[in-house]
Protein backbone atom coordinates (compact mmCIF):
# COMPACT_ATOMS: atom_id res chain seq x y z
CA UNK A 1 0.00 0.00 0.00
CA UNK A 2 1.63 3.09 -1.04
CA UNK A 3 1.64 7.03 0.34
CA UNK A 4 -0.95 8.16 -2.26
CA UNK A 5 -3.54 4.97 -1.38
CA UNK A 6 -3.10 6.60 2.14
CA UNK A 7 -3.77 9.79 1.33
CA UNK A 8 -6.92 8.89 -1.15
CA UNK A 9 -8.19 6.90 2.06
CA UNK A 10 -8.04 9.49 4.56
CA UNK A 11 -9.85 11.54 1.72
CA UNK A 12 -12.57 9.17 1.27
CA UNK A 13 -13.42 9.08 4.95
CA UNK A 14 -13.11 12.82 5.19
CA UNK A 15 -15.80 12.81 2.87
CA UNK A 16 -18.03 10.57 5.14
CA UNK A 17 -17.27 12.92 7.55
CA UNK A 18 -18.60 15.58 5.85
CA UNK A 19 -22.15 14.27 6.21
CA UNK A 20 -22.26 14.67 9.66
CA UNK A 21 -21.95 18.99 8.98
CA UNK A 22 -24.63 18.45 6.18
CA UNK A 23 -26.60 16.90 8.99
CA UNK A 24 -26.09 20.07 10.94
CA UNK A 25 -26.59 22.24 8.29
CA UNK A 26 -30.02 20.54 7.46
CA UNK A 27 -31.54 19.75 11.08
CA UNK A 28 -30.44 23.13 12.68
CA UNK A 29 -32.17 23.14 15.08
CA UNK A 30 -31.26 27.29 15.58
CA UNK A 31 -29.89 29.19 12.71
CA UNK A 32 -26.59 29.77 14.60
CA UNK A 33 -26.27 25.43 14.36
CA UNK A 34 -26.17 26.44 10.51
CA UNK A 35 -23.80 28.91 10.11
CA UNK A 36 -21.52 26.97 12.28
CA UNK A 37 -22.07 23.54 10.34
CA UNK A 38 -21.29 25.34 6.90
CA UNK A 39 -17.86 26.81 9.04
CA UNK A 40 -17.14 23.27 9.63
CA UNK A 41 -18.18 22.10 6.43
CA UNK A 42 -15.93 24.36 4.56
CA UNK A 43 -12.84 23.78 6.90
CA UNK A 44 -13.13 19.88 6.20
CA UNK A 45 -13.66 20.62 2.13
CA UNK A 46 -10.35 22.62 2.06
CA UNK A 47 -8.69 19.50 3.40
CA UNK A 48 -9.93 17.55 0.89
CA UNK A 49 -8.88 19.46 -1.68
CA UNK A 50 -5.58 19.51 -0.54
CA UNK A 51 -5.90 15.75 -0.10
CA UNK A 52 -6.87 15.24 -3.79
CA UNK A 53 -4.57 17.39 -5.12
CA UNK A 54 -2.07 15.00 -3.59
CA UNK A 55 -3.39 11.76 -5.13
CA UNK A 56 -4.23 13.58 -8.44
CA UNK A 57 -0.13 14.87 -8.07
CA UNK A 58 -1.07 18.11 -8.85
CA UNK A 59 -1.20 19.66 -5.26
CA UNK A 60 0.82 23.66 -6.41
CA UNK A 61 -2.37 23.74 -8.45
CA UNK A 62 -5.16 22.68 -5.64
CA UNK A 63 -3.56 24.37 -2.94
CA UNK A 64 -4.46 27.73 -4.45
CA UNK A 65 -7.86 26.54 -5.07
CA UNK A 66 -8.00 25.30 -0.95
CA UNK A 67 -6.28 28.61 -0.13
CA UNK A 68 -8.71 30.72 -1.83
CA UNK A 69 -11.46 28.29 -0.55
CA UNK A 70 -10.65 28.42 2.96
CA UNK A 71 -10.58 32.55 2.50
CA UNK A 72 -14.22 31.99 1.28
CA UNK A 73 -15.44 30.08 4.18
CA UNK A 74 -13.91 32.29 6.72
CA UNK A 75 -15.76 35.21 5.20
CA UNK A 76 -18.94 33.84 4.47
CA UNK A 77 -19.27 32.75 8.10
CA UNK A 78 -17.87 36.15 9.97
CA UNK A 79 -20.66 37.78 7.75
CA UNK A 80 -23.67 35.36 8.38
CA UNK A 81 -22.61 35.49 12.46
CA UNK A 82 -22.39 39.13 11.58
CA UNK A 83 -25.73 39.69 10.02
CA UNK A 84 -27.88 37.33 12.24
CA UNK A 85 -26.58 39.49 15.35
CA UNK A 86 -27.71 42.53 14.23
CA UNK A 87 -31.42 41.49 12.59
CA UNK A 88 -31.92 39.26 15.65
CA UNK A 89 -33.32 35.93 13.70
CA UNK A 90 -33.71 33.51 16.26
CA UNK A 91 -34.24 30.61 13.34
CA UNK B 1 8.53 9.20 5.18
CA UNK B 2 5.15 6.75 4.62
CA UNK B 3 5.45 5.68 7.95
CA UNK B 4 5.41 9.92 9.68
CA UNK B 5 2.83 10.60 6.79
CA UNK B 6 0.43 7.13 7.95
CA UNK B 7 0.76 8.19 11.67
CA UNK B 8 -0.31 11.87 10.96
CA UNK B 9 -2.65 11.28 8.72
CA UNK B 10 -4.41 8.45 10.92
CA UNK B 11 -4.23 10.55 14.12
CA UNK B 12 -5.39 13.50 11.84
CA UNK B 13 -8.59 11.53 11.01
CA UNK B 14 -9.19 10.24 14.69
CA UNK B 15 -9.27 14.61 15.53
CA UNK B 16 -11.88 14.80 12.58
CA UNK B 17 -13.94 12.13 14.11
CA UNK B 18 -14.35 13.45 17.33
CA UNK B 19 -15.13 16.76 15.85
CA UNK B 20 -17.80 15.44 14.11
CA UNK B 21 -19.25 12.86 16.51
CA UNK B 22 -18.93 16.11 18.69
CA UNK B 23 -20.85 18.35 16.10
CA UNK B 24 -23.53 15.68 15.88
CA UNK B 25 -24.03 14.45 19.64
CA UNK B 26 -23.43 17.05 21.70
CA UNK B 27 -26.70 18.47 23.60
CA UNK B 28 -26.80 22.43 22.16
CA UNK B 29 -25.02 25.09 20.06
CA UNK B 30 -22.30 26.17 23.28
CA UNK B 31 -21.23 22.80 23.54
CA UNK B 32 -20.94 21.70 19.74
CA UNK B 33 -18.78 24.86 19.01
CA UNK B 34 -16.35 22.66 21.25
CA UNK B 35 -16.02 20.14 19.19
CA UNK B 36 -15.79 22.46 16.07
CA UNK B 37 -13.57 24.79 17.83
CA UNK B 38 -10.43 22.21 18.98
CA UNK B 39 -10.84 19.05 17.91
CA UNK B 40 -11.57 19.89 13.97
CA UNK B 41 -8.76 22.54 14.30
CA UNK B 42 -6.00 19.97 15.70
CA UNK B 43 -7.26 17.58 13.10
CA UNK B 44 -6.56 19.69 10.15
CA UNK B 45 -2.77 20.97 11.32
CA UNK B 46 -2.35 16.86 11.22
CA UNK B 47 -3.80 16.19 8.24
CA UNK B 48 -1.63 19.37 6.80
CA UNK B 49 1.61 18.46 8.39
CA UNK B 50 0.70 14.94 6.80
CA UNK B 51 0.56 16.80 3.32
CA UNK B 52 3.78 19.04 4.07
CA UNK B 53 5.75 16.11 4.95
CA UNK B 54 5.12 14.23 1.77
CA UNK B 55 5.63 17.06 -0.47
CA UNK B 56 9.11 17.92 1.12
CA UNK B 57 10.80 21.02 0.97
CA UNK B 58 9.03 23.24 -2.06
CA UNK B 59 6.85 26.57 -2.33
CA UNK B 60 4.29 24.17 -2.42
CA UNK B 61 4.95 22.55 1.14
CA UNK B 62 5.19 26.59 2.33
CA UNK B 63 1.70 27.47 0.54
CA UNK B 64 0.32 24.33 2.85
CA UNK B 65 1.88 26.14 5.95
CA UNK B 66 0.20 29.23 4.96
CA UNK B 67 -3.07 27.10 4.30
CA UNK B 68 -2.31 25.47 8.36
CA UNK B 69 -1.23 28.94 10.47
CA UNK B 70 -4.81 30.57 8.39
CA UNK B 71 -6.90 27.86 9.27
CA UNK B 72 -5.52 28.13 13.20
CA UNK B 73 -5.94 31.66 13.17
CA UNK B 74 -9.81 31.23 11.27
CA UNK B 75 -11.22 28.14 12.96
CA UNK B 76 -11.48 29.54 16.36
CA UNK B 77 -12.25 32.92 15.68
CA UNK B 78 -15.43 32.10 12.80
CA UNK B 79 -16.68 29.70 15.93
CA UNK B 80 -16.19 32.40 18.45
CA UNK B 81 -18.02 34.92 16.17
CA UNK B 82 -21.09 32.74 16.04
CA UNK B 83 -20.92 31.59 19.57
CA UNK B 84 -21.22 35.85 20.67
CA UNK B 85 -23.36 36.61 18.02
CA UNK B 86 -25.59 33.47 19.59
CA UNK B 87 -24.88 35.21 23.03
CA UNK B 88 -25.61 38.73 22.70
CA UNK B 89 -29.03 36.94 21.24
CA UNK B 90 -29.82 35.67 24.94
CA UNK B 91 -29.69 31.87 23.82
CA UNK B 92 -30.00 29.69 26.66
CA UNK B 93 -27.41 27.77 27.30
CA UNK B 94 -28.31 24.09 27.75
CA UNK B 95 -28.25 22.26 31.52
CA UNK B 96 -29.37 19.15 32.88
CA UNK B 97 -33.17 19.13 33.78
CA UNK B 98 -33.53 17.82 37.36
CA UNK B 99 -34.61 14.71 37.04
CA UNK B 100 -32.09 13.37 33.70
CA UNK B 101 -29.42 11.38 34.59
CA UNK B 102 -25.87 11.99 33.12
Amino acid sequence: MSAIDLFLAAALGLLALVLVYVYRIAVGPTVFDRILGLSGFGTQTTIVLLLIGVVYERLDMFVDISLGYALLSFVGSLAAARYFERTGARR
Amino acid sequence: MTAAVAVLLATGFFFHAVAALGVLRLPDFYTRLHAVGKAETLGVLLTLAAVAAWTGPSLTAVKVGLVAVFLLVANPTSTHAVGRAALRLGMEPWRREPGESS
